[in-house]
């Protein structure tokens, strides 16, 4: 039998359901490829070799029984580890979770479980999702698989290096400000932020509870939307989550894929593009363009003159959420707790374990969000991010009224150095500037590979109005239908 | 870790800046800063640190100081958008309050609770003491 590790998740799904593979040959070759190659990626925090081998002969079981399989049972996933799992260590990436069992599933994790999908284990991620290169993981930077010097993207590094390192057909990743598009742009993949409320955040570690999103990774486009399926759906346990069903987002990628974009409006936004963006990357974007046009799509260039602004808007709000929810890190109820040692009072005890807990990005943005809720500056910061908010969204509403998706490039540049950016907070953050927009905005939008620059993955994005995530599939789709996989150019690891 | 010298530096900032937290209060501290340039001050950094219960070391409010100077000053060009009767956007889809039945639902065990616990006594979370001489 061929290699299971290079087939996408619909072909592995397909060979479970017609008995050609088991579940466990499947997440066995998975589990093997991971103990082969994990030691220089570093995707994993923790690999659930029992458990994983558990749900596929569960999944054997039923098959057996004749029993009806879901349409991804017996495809291995990895999971962010900023999602809960119930028994399964859960960090966030960060030392003050260390050790953390926790004792519920969450919805996301529920449903993925009930599909009959094996969960490999918990992939690495920048501390609590604060990062664009996870290399504020308090337990390691991971390695993107096309150069290890180089970074997987953040914050969902780990699950984006997963994928394109052929240890899992899918991952799940979250997208606060682009933690889900620019990793699986720079390391050559699918990822989908879906609409905000498309799918459940019961039992997301939450960062920014207003913009937090859950989705998926996958080489394919197809594959990123079978799983979306899984994932997406009203949920009560999450009270902004959406009342309406999740749109055709399968059936739109099969569209797509037939390669005919007649009729579709696509807008390329103005101010994405130009200055401080690295020339392969608008290369590559300007073809991806062409492409379009070529498969019948009529392109527009629209203006969306406050989107310079959602960088600043974007680092008052995340930062302000994040110093609000943070605050239950307090070393009562679960995590870390140093310094009790009978003289130290309870504040004391707090300050010295969030002090020890938290690394040096999430104690910036507490103290920044700190700052930017206090009296006296609330007004002029979060009040004033709210109101740019306002005005992106109505930016993305004039655009829409004559496009039917947006494009950009993904990123502004290709993986860049592990450690180049370290140092300089602001050098990290302009690395989402074209994600942002569509964060604050609460839009769906993908990310589908569209070439090399400097033999590193480029990725364009394509982003739809709210509740139109069945678009950016469609888009998406027809674009990888019509161009050479970008991944087939990926160097081989070493086992 | 050891993070012991943090706390002379934290006691130090507190002293400074008083122990009120009926409100936060930037006036005590803000006299060298600026809220359209985002100057921040080291004393600033130890407040904000003090009130996010954070026990930042001497060296760390050096390095943080200037860092969220900078942060600040970029995030200030929010300012230079024309906004006043621009209404503000909590969350970008249109939500309102949900309400669902008042059932009586299964809890989590207590034992499954606690067993993540730093510390529990008595089938309950223990916890450092809450009153101090001070008060």
């Amino acid at each position: 039998m061929s290699d299971l590790t290079r087939l996408s998740a619909s072909e592995i799904a397909g060979l479970v359901a017609s008995g050609a593979a088991s579940a466990v040959e499947v997440a066995q070759a998975h589990l093997d490829r991971i103990e082969a190659v994990d030691s220089a990626l570093h995707a994993f925090l923790h690999v659930d070799t029992e458990g994983a081998l558990d749900a596929a002969r569960a999944v054997d079981k039923q098959r057996a029984n004749g029993d009806a399989l879901g349409q991804l049972a017996g495809v291995p996933l990895a999971m962010k580890d900023v999602v809960v799992t119930k028994d399964l260590p859960t960090t966030a990436g960060s030392k003050i979770l260390e050790g953390w069992r926790p004792p519920y599933d969450a919805t996301i994790t529920r449903r993925i479980k009930q599909a009959g999908i094996v969960m490999l284990g918990k992939t690495n991620m920048d501390e609590f999702a604060m990062g664009s290169s996870t290399e504020n993981s308090a337990f390691g930077p991971t390695h993107n698989p096309w150069d290890l010097n180089r970074i997987p993207g953040g914050s969902s590094g780990g699950s984006s290096a997963a994928v394109a390192g052929y240890q899992a057909p899918l991952a799940i990743g979250t997208d606060t400000g682009g933690s889900i598009r620019q990793p699986a742009a720079v390391t050559g993949i699918v990822g989908h932020k879906p609409t905000y409320g498309g799918v459940s955040r019961y039992g997301l570690i939450a960062f920014s509870s207003s913009l937090d999103q859950a989705g998926p990774f996958a080489r394919t486009v197809f594959d990123a939307a079978l799983l979306h399926e899984v994932i997406g759906g009203h949920d009560e346990c999450d009270s902004t989550s959406i009342g309406a069903p999740t749109p055709p987002i399968v059936a739109a990628a099969r569209e797509g894929a037939r390669g005919d974009l007649s009729g579709v409006r696509v807008g390329v936004v103005r101010e994405l593009g130009g200055e401080g963006y690295q020339p392969g990357v608008l290369a590559s974007f300007q073809a991806a363009v062409e492409t379009l046009r070529g498969l019948g799509a009529e392109v527009i260039e629209v203006s969306c003159p406050h989107f310079e602004y959602a960088l600043p808007a974007y680092y008052l709000i995340a930062p302000s959420e994040c110093s609000s929810n943070l605050a239950r890190f307090d070393a009562v109820r679960y995590g870390l707790r140093v310094g009790d040692d009978g003289a130290n009072s309870l504040e004391d005890v707090m300050s010295l374990t969030r002090e020890a807990g938290f690394g040096p990005e999430v104690k910036r943005r507490v103290m920044i969000g700190t700052y930017a809720l206090s009296s006296g500056y609330y007004d002029a910061y979060y009040g004033q991010a709210q109101k740019v908010r306002t005005l992106i969204a109505r930016d993305f509403a004039t655009a829409f009224e004559k496009t039917d998706v947006l494009v950009a490039p993904t990123t502004p540049f290709v993986a860049f150095d592990i450690g180049e950016r370290a140092a300089d907070p602001m050098a990290m953050y302009v690395n989402d500037l074209c994600t942002l927009p569509a964060s604050l905005a609460g839009t769906p939008a993908i990310s589908v590979p569209c070439g090399l620059s400097e033999g590193l993955p480029v990725g364009l994005q394509v982003m739809a109005p709210a509740l139109a995530d069945d678009r950016c599939y469609r888009v998406a789709a027809a674009f990888e239908a019509a161009t050479e996989p970008v991944l087939a150019a990926i160097p081989e690891l070493s086992g | 870790m050891d993070v012991s010298p943090a706390l002379p530096g934290r006691r130090a900032a507190e002293r400074r800046i008083g122990r009120s937290r009926a409100s936060v209060d930037f006036d005590t501290v803000s006299e060298s800063s600026d809220a359209s340039t985002g100057r921040i001050s080291r004393a600033e950094v130890a407040h904000l640190a003090r009130l996010a219960r954070l026990a930042v070391s001497e060296d760390e409010l050096d390095l943080f100081a200037g860092q969220l100077d900078v942060i600040l000053g970029a995030v200030a060009r929010v300012g230079e958008v024309a906004a006043d009767d621009i209404p503000p956007t909590s969350h970008a889809v249109p939500m309102t309050n949900v309400f669902r039945a008042d059932e009586v639902r299964p809890p989590l065990p207590r034992e499954a609770v606690l067993a993540a616990a730093p510390d529990v006594e008595d089938n309950k979370f223990r916890v450092p003491r809450i009153l101090t001489d001070e008060a």
